[in-house]
């Protein structure tokens, strides 16, 4: 255990709100889970007393007759922000004054940087380079993340669950996007962050980042496992795999899909179901390519002259 | 002659011009006894009151004591404040529904804009660090403020996200709120080159590299060499303003940073928090809903 170099890296300035995430996002996750909790018992206790849903005010919070159901602005919601503001500044004086921002020698074309790595945000995208593609991670990715993003709303057909918090309204909706932020997110952040040393080698927290290590490792390309040899070959074994992938995953989500969230699936117009299940599998392929790529050092599935993924 | 018809003849026109003046300094001495300390005295109980002064009323349009009317007022009438309604849900106050992500993302945006500010100020890190009398505190500032916008960027979305807040009426918000998430990181990134430091060269370096494989409009991307892409034409050239990360990469960087991307993110924001208020307010918390209840739409 070389607690210097764990120190080394836990310490880096940069790499102080990456650990300061973690207990936020717990807390928040927490007290998410906790509202949720409550909503859904009373949820379920509304569905089975239809006399009580008719008279509950059907919040967990609270209330009773004659309170006023709305408060005034002033002040009971600006002196809120005007604590939150004063807070967060108190946080960052303490935190500008304790810890100094980063600042390394000039700016030198000559003198790679190992590992150099990309602000922190970023690290999933750079984190995706070891098992695809510039293109795919730095350009396709982000696009699809962006355009994954903006559809949500457009191809999340459910009523339920709007303006409260819940789960068991929207496990699906919500199961798919905590796997999208804190697995393919989040998670990729501190992989980047706390793992990947010199060469982008895997390094666990507490190894010595050793300059000088190689990794003999033989990465195979699929097609090559199945002895396939010419480049027509090769384009279309990969073809028909990743069409395999998505025609064949396509149905096991499907099967799942029609009869866990069947209002759900009757509400989807077959341009709102085709987007989702693009967006759905594309992202279940992401911890299967890293596994092949980790487990059976498979580099690429589908190569053709151009491109290669 | 015309004098001559005056009673007091040619002399004592002059000698009645003198006596109307002492009458007349006489009793502005008067006035200056009796009226003056009158008007002082009203004066002082003017001053008493500052918020009766014409100044005052000119500025703050109406009363401040406690009424409700007052307290919308003081609401509406502010340009600051006007963004809230004068009332709002008993429970929108919680903490724990909004969790404050979205009002501390703009609150670390306005102390990004006025430490930027000052940091455009001074041409050498080095400089401002060292010598400048909180020079350091300022930088400190901004890369903290920085990094912390990023987190409360996050967790707004998670927030509005956990509560199904992009829900209808507020399905084009939610985009609007995706384009500043990216904004917000471009801002971020834009700023890391800045210090033109070995962190930031290589961070952009590494950034940018990505560029070059842009299927179509990269000169290493899928398709791009067949379109005619080099690196002197592709889309990294255009983002550095050359071929490598140099003086045009950091002049570029400073303009998206401190200008352009500012001021296209202060337009996406005016946006989003003028739909916040024309799209209901803020999404909850609202009374929970059965499954049994919900009506479907007619296809």
């Amino acid at each position: 255990m070389d607690w210097k170099q764990l120190w080394e890296i836990l310490s880096a300035p940069d790499n102080v709100p990456i650990i300061a995430m973690i207990p936020l996002l717990a807390f928040y996750i927490y007290l998410a889970w906790k509202q949720a909790s409550a909503n859904d018992v009373l949820i379920a206790q509304l569905e089975t007393n239809p006399s009580l849903a008719k008279t509950h005010h059907r919040k967990a919070w609270p209330f009773q007759p004659g309170w006023a159901k709305e408060v005034h602005v002033w002040p009971f919601l600006l002196r809120v922000e005007f604590l939150a503001a004063i807070i967060v500044t108190i946080i960052l004086m303490v935190w500008s004054i304790t810890l100094n921002a980063p600042l390394e020698e000039p700016a030198n074309p000559n003198l790679t940087m190992n590992p150099a790595k990309a602000p922190w945000y970023f690290l999933g995208l750079q984190e995706m380079l070891v098992y695809f593609d510039p293109w795919i991670a730095g350009v396709v990715m982000p696009t699809l993340i962006i355009f994954g993003l903006m559809v949500i709303p457009y191809i999340d057909t459910n009523p339920l669950g709007a303006g409260y918090y819940t789960w068991k309204q929207r496990k699906f909706a919500i199961g798919t996007f905590l796997f999208g932020f804190i697995i393919l997110w989040v998670s990729m952040i501190f992989i980047g962050t706390f793992i990947r040393g010199p060469g982008w080698q895997w390094f666990w927290p507490g190894q010595t980042w050793d300059h000088n290590r190689l990794i003999y490792e033989v990465n195979r390309d699929l097609p090559d496992i199945f002895g396939i040899t010419s480049n027509l070959g090769k384009g279309i074994f990969g073809a028909v795999v990743v069409g395999g992938f998505f025609a064949i995953g396509g149905m096991f989500v499907h099967a799942f899909f029609r009869r866990h969230n069947a209002k759900d699936f009757k509400r989807m117009s077959l341009l709102q179901y085709s987007i989702m299940m693009t967006f759905f599998l594309t992202m279940l392929g992401l911890p299967i390519k890293m596994l092949l790529r980790l487990l059976f050092h498979i580099k690429y599935v589908w190569i053709t002259p151009w491109f290669n993924v | 002659m015309p004098e001559e018809k005056t009673p007091n003849g040619k002399n004592g026109k002059s000698a009645g011009l003198v006596e109307r003046l002492k009458a007349g300094v006489k009793e502005d001495l008067e006035s200056l006894k009796t009226d003056l300390p009158a008007k002082a005295k009203e004066q002082v109980e003017i001053l008493k009151k500052p918020t009766k002064t014409l100044v005052y009323t000119s500025i703050f349009r109406h009363k401040h004591d406690d009424t409700p009317r007052n307290r919308a007022l003081g609401v509406l009438s502010n340009v600051f404040l006007h963004l809230h309604p004068a009332k709002i849900n008993r429970d929108a106050v919680r903490y724990s529904y909004t969790w404050g992500m979205g009002g501390i993302t703009f609150y670390l945006f306005i102390v990004l804009t006025l430490t930027g500010v000052l940091l455009q100020a001074f041409r050498d890190v080095l400089y401002l660090e060292h010598d400048v009398p909180f020079g350091k505190l300022l930088r400190n500032m901004h890369r903290w403020a920085a990094h912390l916008m990023v987190i409360a960027v996050e967790l707004h979305m998670f927030r509005v996200f956990l509560t199904g807040s992009y829900k209808k009426p507020r399905e084009f918000n939610w985009n609007v709120g995706v384009i500043l998430l990216v904004l917000t990181l471009l801002l971020s990134f834009t700023g890391y080159l800045l210090p033109d430091d070995q962190l930031g060269f290589w961070a952009v370096t590494v950034g940018t590299n990505m560029a070059r494989a842009t299927p179509l409009l990269g000169h290493e991307g899928p398709f791009g060499a067949q379109l005619g892409m080099t690196p002197y034409n592709d889309v990294r050239f255009g983002l550095l303003g050359g071929s490598i990360v140099d003086a045009n990469a950091l002049l570029r960087s400073y303009i998206w940073h401190c200008i352009g991307i500012p001021i296209i993110a202060s337009i996406f924001m005016i946006l989003h928090f003028w739909r916040v208020r024309k799209d209901g307010g803020i999404s909850g918390p609202a009374p929970v809903v059965l499954d049994s209840e919900v009506k479907e739409a007619k296809k």
